[in-house]
């Protein structure tokens, strides 16, 4: 490139000439991005979401507080205490989760032999308060009838490799 | 002429009051900021003698240029105001003088006022006669009548200019530059070379 | 009486009510160019861009009026009060004031002024002290890094402007902002003729607008936001009406140099159909969507380098073309003053 044609190139702009075509082509191109509320990425059957407490089939809650969820939970966020129910079976009194605390780290889920805690898809939980981010076990039994059908699908799919 | 002389009123009041101001204020960056718009509303009592490309060139000029190097070094400087105050007095008597001779002039211009009840007319904006725009007005006479003054003010303004960059400018051996022509006007095949390079041969 | 309404009231009334029908669309003006900012910006990222608050996110500048204007204001315990409110109420003022004289259309302008073009001029070489006051008032580091980098910034690339404005001025034989349009109709758009200097001058108007490529005053990887670090609500909205309303103002300013101000391009059937003031509106729109599109464009430029843009580039380009212009309309004897003198 000599010198005259580098001299006629940069007066005339001809790089910033350049770049603006280019901002401009892609200014008519298709979006790349999704258009969030309305269109959702895909997740996978892994995704560790919003906590859920799940049941078996029958009505009855699967967790027996074995407490092991409580021990692995490296953010100390889940807080059980368990009284043997009046028919016998020992069951949980109080399962706390508290959202703040979690790290979404999946050990509680690993940890459980019953598949009682589980880590559903859902990732949308925001709220307005912080309390509201304090679960307790209402509300996780509450979440896992809500999503019963689907955690029960992702299980089965991620079951070949645990 | 009513509202001419409310608007004259307005401004030359806050022109007084700004330069009250302006040698009153604590902070210096106040004093600054009153000396803004003391130019200002002086700005505005030129356009109401119609005298608007004045009016408009010391918005341009002192306001817009000159205080805002003004304000610069003063908002730069941490000037102690107790320390500056410490010697007042012992001024006093010389700014009491200037002072003086300042008012004097004053009463002599408002005394010829008076005094020959017939120079006011000298005053009268001659532009109004002319029937012209005062730019082109300006234009006429600084460009025909002073041209040789206008350059030389021009010339004497060149001169200080070169003169302070002589001055302070000086030339530093070791100080790394950078040459924007050079960096652009290079190209990358004359300092990249592409390889191929198989795996495991090494270049 | 009725003298006393026809001669005092009713003309302040008039004056009211023209200030209102320029600046109530002008503050509709900002706000959309913000949306318009975040759109095209995002298009030319292959994003989206605001769409939720509205159609088409349209209403999205509201909604963040609404934000700001609840907020609180919060004053920094060292600040310097007085200077620190007054700052982002000079900065808007200032930008506010100067459509007095831009006509938008034929004769449609508030104030005729014969030096409009000194005005203009003056009105935004005082913008730096909205800049300089939040800067310093805000007893801020960043803050006043900022206001001295933008004021440095601003008062060099007025100069450039000022050549410039000077041959448009040689050209046109007017300060006269409706005659420098009319000059235009006359022969053709400055743009033609004058074009190196239309492109420097929008560069110009550029670096004077703070606009990238030259947002150095508020280089946020540097300086978090420059001069306004400290502000909020309110008091941070004025700055940012004021900094988009001197970019609009930048455009009508561009548009009525160069680009023929509410003349249509040309003078025959389908273009002269829409009226003036909408062909100014289109020209502004225009050249708001190169800002935009610089913006997108450009990485920022480093301090020095804007500097020597500025002093060693620029300055001696605008200086030569006043030279140069000046001796063109000499020597082929096509000054517009010289010509009206002539026929007088």
């Amino acid at each position: 490139m000599g010198v005259i044609d580098r001299g006629i190139r940069s007066i005339f702009l001809a790089e910033l000439v350049s770049g603006m075509a280019l901002t401009l082509r892609y200014f008519f191109r298709q979006k790349v991005t999704l258009n969030y509320p309305y269109e959702k990425g895909p997740l996978s059957p892994r995704f560790r979401g919003e906590h859920a407490l799940r049941r078996y089939p029958n009505g009855e809650e699967r967790c027996f507080a074995c407490k092991l969820c409580e021990a692995v939970c490296p953010a100390q966020a889940i807080t059980i205490e368990a009284e043997p129910r009046d028919d016998g079976s020992r069951r949980t009194t109080r399962y706390d989760i508290d959202m703040v605390k979690c790290i979404y780290c999946g050990f509680c889920q690993e940890a459980c032999p019953v598949d009682a805690i589980v880590e559903g898809p859902n990732f949308e939980f925001a709220t307005e308060t912080r309390e509201e981010l304090l679960y307790d076990k209402e509300k996780l039994l509450t979440n896992g009838d809500r999503w019963e059908t689907e955690l029960a699908a992702r299980l089965e799919m991620t079951a070949p490799y645990r | 002429m009513i509202i001419q002389g409310l608007a004259f009123y307005m401004f030359a009041a806050i022109t007084v009051a700004a330069g009250v101001m302006v040698i009153s204020a604590r902070n210096p960056v106040h004093s600054v900021l009153f000396l803004i718009l003391a130019f200002f509303n002086s700005a505005g009592l030129f356009v109401l003698m119609g005298a608007e490309f004045l009016a408009m060139i010391l918005v341009v000029v002192y306001v817009g240029a000159v205080a805002v190097l003004f304000m610069f070094v003063v908002m730069m400087l941490d000037i102690s105001l107790a320390e500056m105050r410490a010697g007042f007095l012992q001024y006093l008597p010389l700014g009491a003088m200037i002072g003086f001779v300042l008012v004097m002039e004053l009463g002599i211009i408002g005394g010829s006022w008076v005094i020959a009840d017939n120079v006011d007319k000298n005053f009268v904006a001659p532009i109004v006669a002319m029937k012209t725009t005062n730019t082109e007005a300006l234009g006429n006479m600084l460009y025909t009548h002073y041209v040789y003054y206008f350059q030389a003010a021009g010339m004497i303004l060149l001169v200080a200019m070169i003169g302070a960059i002589v001055l302070t400018h000086r030339k530093r051996p070791d100080a790394r530059k950078q040459n924007i022509g050079d960096q652009v006007s290079r190209h990358p095949s004359d300092t990249l070379e592409i390889k191929k390079v198989s795996s495991g041969s090494g270049v | 009486m009725v003298e006393f309404w026809w001669t005092y009231i009713w003309p302040v009334i008039w004056i009211l009510l023209q200030i209102l029908a320029i600046v109530v669309p002008l503050l509709v003006g900002v706000a959309y160019l913000t949306y318009a900012e975040r759109k095209v910006i995002a298009a030319m990222h292959l994003r989206r861009g605001p769409n939720v608050v509205g159609v088409y996110g349209l209403l999205q500048p509201i909604a963040d009026g609404m934000k700001l204007f609840f907020k609180e204001t919060v004053i920094p315990s060292g600040a310097n009060r007085i200077v620190f409110v007054m700052a982002p109420m000079i900065t808007f003022s200032l930008a506010l004031v100067a459509w007095a004289v831009i006509p938008l259309g034929d004769g449609l302008v508030v104030a005729d002024i014969n030096v409009g073009i000194l005005y203009l001029f003056a009105i935004s070489s005082l913008g730096v002290y909205g800049v300089l006051m939040a800067g310093w008032a805000s007893n801020s580091k960043y803050a006043f890094l900022g206001a001295l980098r933008s004021a440095a910034q601003m008062v060099s690339y007025e100069i450039s402007m000022g050549f410039i404005i000077i041959t448009v001025l040689i050209v046109a034989g007017s300060l006269n902002l409706s005659d420098i349009v009319n000059a235009q109709k006359e022969s053709v758009w400055f743009i033609i003729p004058l074009f190196p200097m239309a492109v420097i001058f929008f560069i110009s108007t550029l670096a004077e607008t703070n606009r990238h490529p030259f947002d150095l005053p508020e280089a946020e990887a540097e300086l978090v936001a420059g001069y306004f670090v400290e502000y909020s609500s309110m008091t941070f909205a004025l700055f940012f009406l004021g900094e988009y309303a001197n970019m609009i103002l930048m455009a009508g300013m561009t548009t009525i140099l160069f680009f023929g101000g509410w003349l249509p391009p040309f003078d025959i059937a389908p273009f002269n159909w829409l009226p003036g003031p909408i062909w100014f509106i289109i020209k502004m729109c225009m050249l708001l969507f190169i800002f935009l599109w610089v913006r997108a464009t450009f990485p920022r430029y480093r301090y020095d380098q804007l500097m020597r843009l500025g002093w060693k580039v620029f300055l001696p380009i605008s200086l030569a073309a006043v030279v140069i212009v000046g001796g063109v309309v000499l020597a082929f004897d096509i000054s517009p003053l010289a010509n009206a003198a002539a026929s007088k």
